[in-house]
């Protein structure tokens, strides 16, 4: 083992970071909604960030970087093996759901045979603190960190670096991000956000001189930080793609190898993951890593494959002595019986981030405000934690339902954001929303009311100025960058087939 | 390509009632947005159903499809105006509609939001999308037009319809036609129905990739079977001061018709 044990610190020789030394200097400028303390309570509306989101510099580099992703990965079009790799996987995902109760004793019972101590909490507070309470209990000063949605949805890294604690992103992606103080931009390519120059730029700013645009230099440069930080961090955290129920199995992917370093050089390790990343037997990673690696990355599999099988056993010169397991909830549980239960089917391999005009247009997940951008965001955000915030989400969808076809489990995302719309409109107050398509309901079912209101349209439409229609209340919201169609004919068409039948033109009067 | 198609979702699939000769009478579901600002692309859709030999009927009673309403969170207004429709086209032998959105629509939602009987009405069990239906009957039509265009493929028609090939089976049926296909036909313009005005600046945006696509095909129009994406197109064009024409898939199907001196 070349990590140093926790005792160090009682000798003074306190570890820190190395790869966040000169963090500080860097001033790349980004909007206040893509940071990584944005308090969700506090995001600004939707539209407002929507609005800044396309009209930032660069953006539209982004978005041919991430259209071109797009068309190598998620086209939604499967050839005849991956189609059959995604029929399996989508049933092995729901049989898990079937009974996730079943899976997650199991899989516990197991975990705790290796000696693998495992937490089971309901909240996000109660997860970061007990990984908190892990870190402090040990009088540990540096955390090296492998990629973890789950760790960012609780809000981990802030809650730490509170109690003075450095945690150090190891993935070179999620390094680049927490480097620019930024929340990662999409599931799997969390830096996807920034163009090679962007790297450069902040790389050089730490530096403190500048460095070529070379991706060898620039990893170089990370790699040289992050190698220091892997042997003295005395604490690994590391997410887990896949928990095998009947082996007790923890399996994490990656392409860079920084997880087997998280994993196996600390003397203390917290793998992290939320309730539905059990799986029901270790065999079937054979179906999920082939289908993950190729909906997220167009490979058969990642470089690196970890299977976590519990503490380091005697005799063995690498792992940790000490394996904690924090298994959470934040809300997920609550979906099981209900349509939104299919959301937990979900692999994380960010295709229907990749897939969507939205997401892509936007230059990536930040303008969503929360931990999880894109379609599969949109849904999940909105059901998690106290389901407070982000219940607007849903609407941040134009419905074209790429990301259906695009998604490896065959999750009805776009039936989902429909059904998020209308949860999210049932629990707001009466108001001119809900007033105003009550109205429409009524008008709109009655024939007559629905010919008045077009003829009410076609008069508008005659009498009054495009530019004076434009301002009118919605309206407004379509000239926005749009001209007004015209509707100076509305319903002729329709009147000059009844006035040939019937010899009425039915309009109303 | 040996690629495939991976979902098939509910597609309305007249196929099962098929009848073999063009249906003498045929309904048409104007859909609200064509009612009220696409009165070109109606007549165009009737004069080309006339031409296919079949008596045209516009039920006075017929409204809207529901879906402004669904996709604003809304399904109970939904499922009213919807019922309204659906009433108005019961008995119709066929039902032939200018917007695959509006299509996709009552073939996805119906059921859910009106119960399992809605799957028996009319409207939805004998519904047609337009090019299907031309697909389907029209091809004794003797069609030529010397244009050149390229074809946008609305979302809901292409993914949740389920109809990938018959607009392009239409127009490959017109001499002297030529489709230059456009760099991601299939992503949305970005109209979304009310998504277009909830989020203005992205909605705009997202039509700004697609007329940049459409303009690198060099074509005269672009074309697709959706009234919706249509208008958003247009009037983004528009604004926008660009020379981009929109045309309705029937409106070029109906200047291609050849009609007997």
């Amino acid at each position: 083992m070349s990590g140093t044990s926790p005792a160090s610190a009682d000798r003074g020789e306190v570890p820190r970071s190395v790869a966040m030394t000169d963090a500080a200097r860097v001033t790349r400028p980004h909007p206040a909604w893509s940071g990584h303390d944005l308090d969700p309570a506090q995001r600004p509306a939707l539209r407002s960030m929507t609005a800044e989101a396309v009209a930032r510099e660069g953006v539209a580099r982004t978005r041919m970087r991430l259209e071109v992703l797009g068309r190598e990965r998620a086209s939604g079009r499967w050839l005849d093996w991956e189609s059959e790799l995604r029929d399996r996987g989508a049933a092995i995902r729901r049989e898990t759901l079937s009974d996730l109760d079943g899976y997650l004793a199991q899989l516990v019972a197991k975990l705790e045979s290796r000696g693998v101590i495992v937490h089971r909490v309901s909240t996000a507070a109660e997860a970061r603190e007990v990984i908190g309470r892990i870190a402090t209990e040990n009088g540990v000063t540096l955390i090296a960190k492998s990629k973890s949605m789950a760790t960012e949805e609780i809000g981990l890294t802030p809650h730490l670096t509170e109690r003075g604690i450095d945690v150090v992103e190891t993935d070179l992606g999620e390094y680049i991000a927490q480097v620019a103080g930024e929340r990662p931009s999409h599931i799997v390519g969390p830096a996807l956000h920034m163009s090679r120059q962007d790297v450069t730029d902040l790389f050089s700013q730490m530096k403190g001189e500048q460095l070529p645009p070379e991706p060898d230099v620039l990893a170089s440069f990370a790699r040289e930080r992050l190698r220091a930080d892997f042997r003295a961090a005395q604490m690994g955290i590391c997410g887990v793609n896949f928990a095998a129920a009947d082996t007790g199995t923890l399996v994490v992917v990656s392409n860079e190898g920084n997880v087997d370093m998280v994993t196996s050089q600390p003397e203390l390790l917290v793998a992290v993951m939320p309730v539905e990343k059990v799986i029901p037997r270790l065999a079937d990673i054979g179906t999920l890593v082939p289908l993950l690696c190729t909906a997220a990355n167009k490979e058969l599999t990642t470089a690196y494959q970890t299977l976590l099988n519990g503490p380091r056993r005697p005799g063995e010169t690498d792992g940790p002595s000490q394996f904690h397991c924090v298994i959470f909830d934040n809300g997920r549980t609550r979906l099981l019986g209900t349509p939104q239960e299919e959301i937990l089917a979900c692999i994380r391999c960010g295709n229907c981030q990749f897939s969507c005009p939205v997401f892509r247009t936007l230059g990536g997940g930040h303008a969503y405000g929360t931990t999880y951008g894109g379609p599969v965001g949109a849904v999940l955000s909105p059901l998690l934690g106290e389901a407070t915030h982000d219940r607007d989400l849903p609407f941040l969808c134009s419905l074209c339902g790429a990301c259906a076809e695009a998604c490896p489990v065959k999750i009805p995302l776009d039936d989902l954001l429909v059904a998020g719309r209308a949860d999210y409109e049932a629990e707001q107050p009466t108001g001119l929303e809900s007033i105003g398509w009550s109205l429409w309901g009524r008008l709109w079912s009655t024939p007559v009311l629905y010919r008045a209101t077009r003829w009410a349209t076609r008069i508008a439409g005659r009498l009054i100025p495009a530019a004076v229609l434009g301002t009118l209340p919605v309206a407004r919201l379509w000239a926005t960058g749009r001209t007004i169609p015209d509707v100076s004919h509305a319903g002729e068409r329709q009147r000059a087939a009844n006035r040939h039948r019937t010899g009425t033109d039915g309009e109303a009067r | 390509m040996s690629r495939q198609a991976p979902r098939t979702r509910a597609v309305p699939q007249p196929a099962t009632a098929q009848p073999a000769a063009c249906p003498r009478r045929v309904t048409l579901f104007t859909t609200c947005l064509a009612d009220f600002a696409a009165q070109g692309p109606l007549a165009a859709a009737i004069e080309v159903l006339e031409a296919m030999g079949a008596e045209v009927i516009v039920p006075r009673d017929q409204t809207c499809c529901g879906q402004p309403a669904l996709n604003s969170g809304f399904p109970g207004q939904a499922g009213r105006v919807l019922g309204q429709t659906l009433s108005s086209l019961d008995g119709a032998e066929a039902v032939v509609t200018l917007a695959g959105s509006c299509a996709a629509m009552i073939a996805h939602h119906a059921e859910p939001l009106l119960g399992p009987a809605a799957a028996d009405r009319a409207g939805v069990r004998n519904l047609w999308e337009f090019t299907q239906f031309v697909a389907a009957f029209g091809d004794h039509l003797d069609l030529e037009l010397d244009a050149t265009l390229t074809y946008h493929d609305g979302c809901h028609m292409t993914r949740l319809l389920g109809e990938r090939t018959t607009p392009r089976q239409v127009l490959g049926r017109i001499r002297g036609l030529r489709l230059v296909e456009m760099g991601d036909s299939e992503t949305c313009c970005g109209f979304g129905g009310t998504f277009s005005a909830k989020f203005p600046e992205l909605s705009v945006a997202m039509a700004d990739v697609k007329l940049d696509n459409a303009e690198a095909a060099d074509v005269q129009y672009v074309v697709s079977a959706d009234p919706g994406c249509l208008m958003q197109l247009q009037t983004r064009a528009d604004a926008t001061g660009r020379s981009l024409r929109t045309r309705h898939i029937a409106e070029i199907v109906r200047d291609a018709l050849r009609r007997p001196a």
